[in-house]
């Protein structure tokens, strides 16, 4: 039986660009799936087509068991859209903001005043219910568009980028805000160039480039199919590196990796924390003295870099997860 | 599965027609809403045919020649239809931008994913445009008093040549919606929604007298769709016109203008609605 999104070939051209070049997808219920993949991946375009906002060129889309081609009202009715812009007018206040769109889901206008009593109170902007969204800040403003999402507590929910943008605190509200929600059981598919974004909220990850689902599966076994973990070894002098490499080589499942300007050591290993203690104590008999060490997982970030060949980097410079995306832009220096 | 499934109730989808009804007055409240808080909008679209009035009264009245007369009272009396005319018509940029803006901060995609009548988010912003027209209308017939400008027919009359105003202005929203949706830029919508209506509205039997034009543009002039809506109203209004012309739309203004409004609201309307439904920010 097909999920609650459920999409079989779907392509989408834009001119000679194709935007979606035969994706498939299948969101169990109550499942999150993160669609990964950098800016003009086709993530965009694959929730657009899903919410009806664009008829594909061809393939099948079933939404909440509806098929999205013959009945986009009727999916219309049955999802939420969270857009990569806070879609809210700036010139309404919180509450008649989602009064609107409670009316526009066609309720009545005193039970879309009562929801949206409950959503301000829900999401935290009870104090601000009456102040225009002009005011809002930028994190306000995502959490009253999602709140405009949810109006309906529709069962399948799209969220297109809902971080973009925002600052590392206001991020994690607002994806305790999400977990909230799918704990409630709402299927969720959320596109993300934040590889620790997918890896916190999904289930499941979709990695999207140039139109195609190139990999799919849960974020370990994504992890797993770039190599397993590794011990990572900052050493204090210089002149320790040759010694340190000598010991890591002796613990190591493969070629040691020497950055000689931040005296880091990487080795892939088998063993875990185990094998972890024994490198210390190794080192520490050698009287090699050391800055950091620790047992490093793959990150999503290598996942994607082994896919694609390059890194998952924002456009722009200007959202609040450089943290995240340092740690790409670290390792792409390092693949060249 | 609770917080999927206590979902607020969703009544099953009414009467399409009743529907659409709902729909475009919630889109216009919310209009509304907006035009309320930004009032410095209302005003500057105020002052622009309050300053048409007094320039085209005191400057151009003493050299205009209208029916063989160069009264300048005469002369105000034949621009105010003109005026309120043009005036109407400068609705179609605000109807534009509004629409661009929304596209451009992502509005109409809130929109088009939510379960309403497809054409109500354009319907309900026109129909908010046509409350501001009727206001700034109310403001500039004041003004238009007090520099002289009398009628001289009964009240049905008069109110009978505001509905035709008010058609000509709500026809032209409809051309403004289309513009909105076809353009990027806030911007482009308001420039662009503003060029072509100095053409139409200066090609025209309103602020001069179009007998006196060279042929082919007097023939242009009698046929414009706005030409009509203005003789219309000065003869509802039983103020001084130009030389009557014989085209059809001259001699049965009333007629004409209420054709040409309904026609372009059926066209446009339904081409902005098409729009509306493929648009993409």
């Amino acid at each position: 039986m097909p999920g609650a999104i459920y999409a079989e070939g779907l392509v989408k051209t834009f001119g000679d660009v194709r935007a979606l070049d035969g994706v498939d997808l299948d969101v169990p219920e109550g499942t999150v799936l993160g669609l990964l993949g950098p800016n003009g991946a086709g993530k965009t375009t694959a929730v657009r087509c899903l919410t009806t906002l664009l008829r594909p060129d061809s393939g099948t889309a079933v939404v909440a068991g509806i098929d999205v081609l013959k009945h986009p009202d009727a999916v219309r009715r049955s999802v939420g859209l969270s857009g990569q812009f806070a879609a809210v007018d700036e010139y309404l206040t919180g509450r008649e903001n989602l009064q609107m769109v409670g009316q526009l889901y066609q309720m009545r206008a005193k039970a879309a005043k009562a929801r949206a009593d409950e959503l301000l109170e829900q999401f935290h902007l009870a104090d601000a219910a009456d102040r225009t969204a002009k005011t809002y800040s930028g994190g306000m403003r995502r959490r009253l568009d999602l709140a405009a999402a949810l109006v309906v507590s529709p069962p399948v929910m799209f969220m297109d980028e809902p971080t973009t943008g925002l600052d590392p605190r206001n991020r994690q509200q607002l994806w305790d805000v999400i977990k909230q929600l799918v704990s409630g059981g709402t299927t969720l598919l959320l596109t993300t160039q934040y590889l620790e974004e997918a890896d916190h909220l999904a289930h499941d990850i979709a990695v999207v480039d140039q139109g195609h689902v190139i990999a799919r599966g849960t974020s370990d076994q994504l992890k797993a199919r770039t190599g397993g973990e590794r011990v990572e070894v900052v050493v204090h002098e210089r002149e320790h590196i040759p010694a340190a490499a000598e010991v890591l080589s002796g613990f190591g499942k493969g070629e040691t990796t020497v950055e000689e300007h931040m005296r880091k050591l990487t080795v892939p290993v088998t063993g875990g924390a185990k094998l972890l203690a024994e490198v210390i104590r190794e080192l520490d008999t050698r009287g090699i003295e050391i800055d950091d060490i620790g047992l490093r997982r793959p990150t999503l970030d290598d996942v994607f870099l082994s896919l694609t060949g390059h890194v998952a980097e924002a456009k722009d410079g200007e959202n609040g997860a450089s943290q995240d995306t340092k740690g790409a832009k670290r390792r792409k220096e390092t693949a060249k | 599965m609770s917080a999927a499934t206590d979902a607020a109730p969703v009544a099953a989808p009414a009467n399409p027609i009743s529907q659409s009804i709902r729909d475009s007055l919630v889109v216009a409240k919310r209009n509304l809403i907006r035009m309320s808080r930004i009032p410095e909008m209302v005003i500057f679209g105020l002052i622009q045919p309050i300053m048409f009035v007094v320039l085209f009264s005191y400057v151009f009245g003493g050299s205009m020649n209208i029916g063989g007369s160069t009264n300048p009272d005469r002369y105000r009396e034949f621009l105010m239809a003109g005026i309120f005319a043009q005036t109407v018509t400068f609705a179609t940029a605000g109807a534009g931008a509004g629409i661009a803006d929304d596209m451009h901060k992502g509005l109409i995609d809130r929109f088009r994913s939510l379960p309403m009548a497809r054409g109500a988010v354009l319907t309900g912003r026109t129909l908010a445009d046509l409350v501001q027209t009727a206001l700034t209308l109310l403001v500039l017939a004041v003004v238009a008093l007090l520099v002289g400008w009398r009628t001289h027919t009964n009240i049905g009359e008069v109110l009978a040549a505001f509905g035709l105003l008010l058609l000509l202005g709500y026809a032209f929203t409809w051309i403004g919606a289309l513009i909105g949706l076809s353009v990027r830029t806030p911007e482009a919508a308001t420039s662009g929604g503003l060029i072509w209506l100095f053409p139409v509205t200066f090609i025209s039997n309103a602020f001069v007298d179009s007998s006196r034009m060279t042929p082919w543009l007097q023939h242009v002039a009698d046929w414009n769709p706005f030409s009509a809506t203005v003789q219309a109203c000065r003869e509802l209004f039983g103020n001084p016109g130009v030389t009557p012309s014989d085209a059809w739309p001259m001699q049965h203004p009333v007629w004409a203008s209420l054709i040409y409004s309904v026609l372009i609201v059926l066209i446009f309307r339904t081409l902005a609605v098409r729009k509306y439904r493929s648009a993409t920010a």
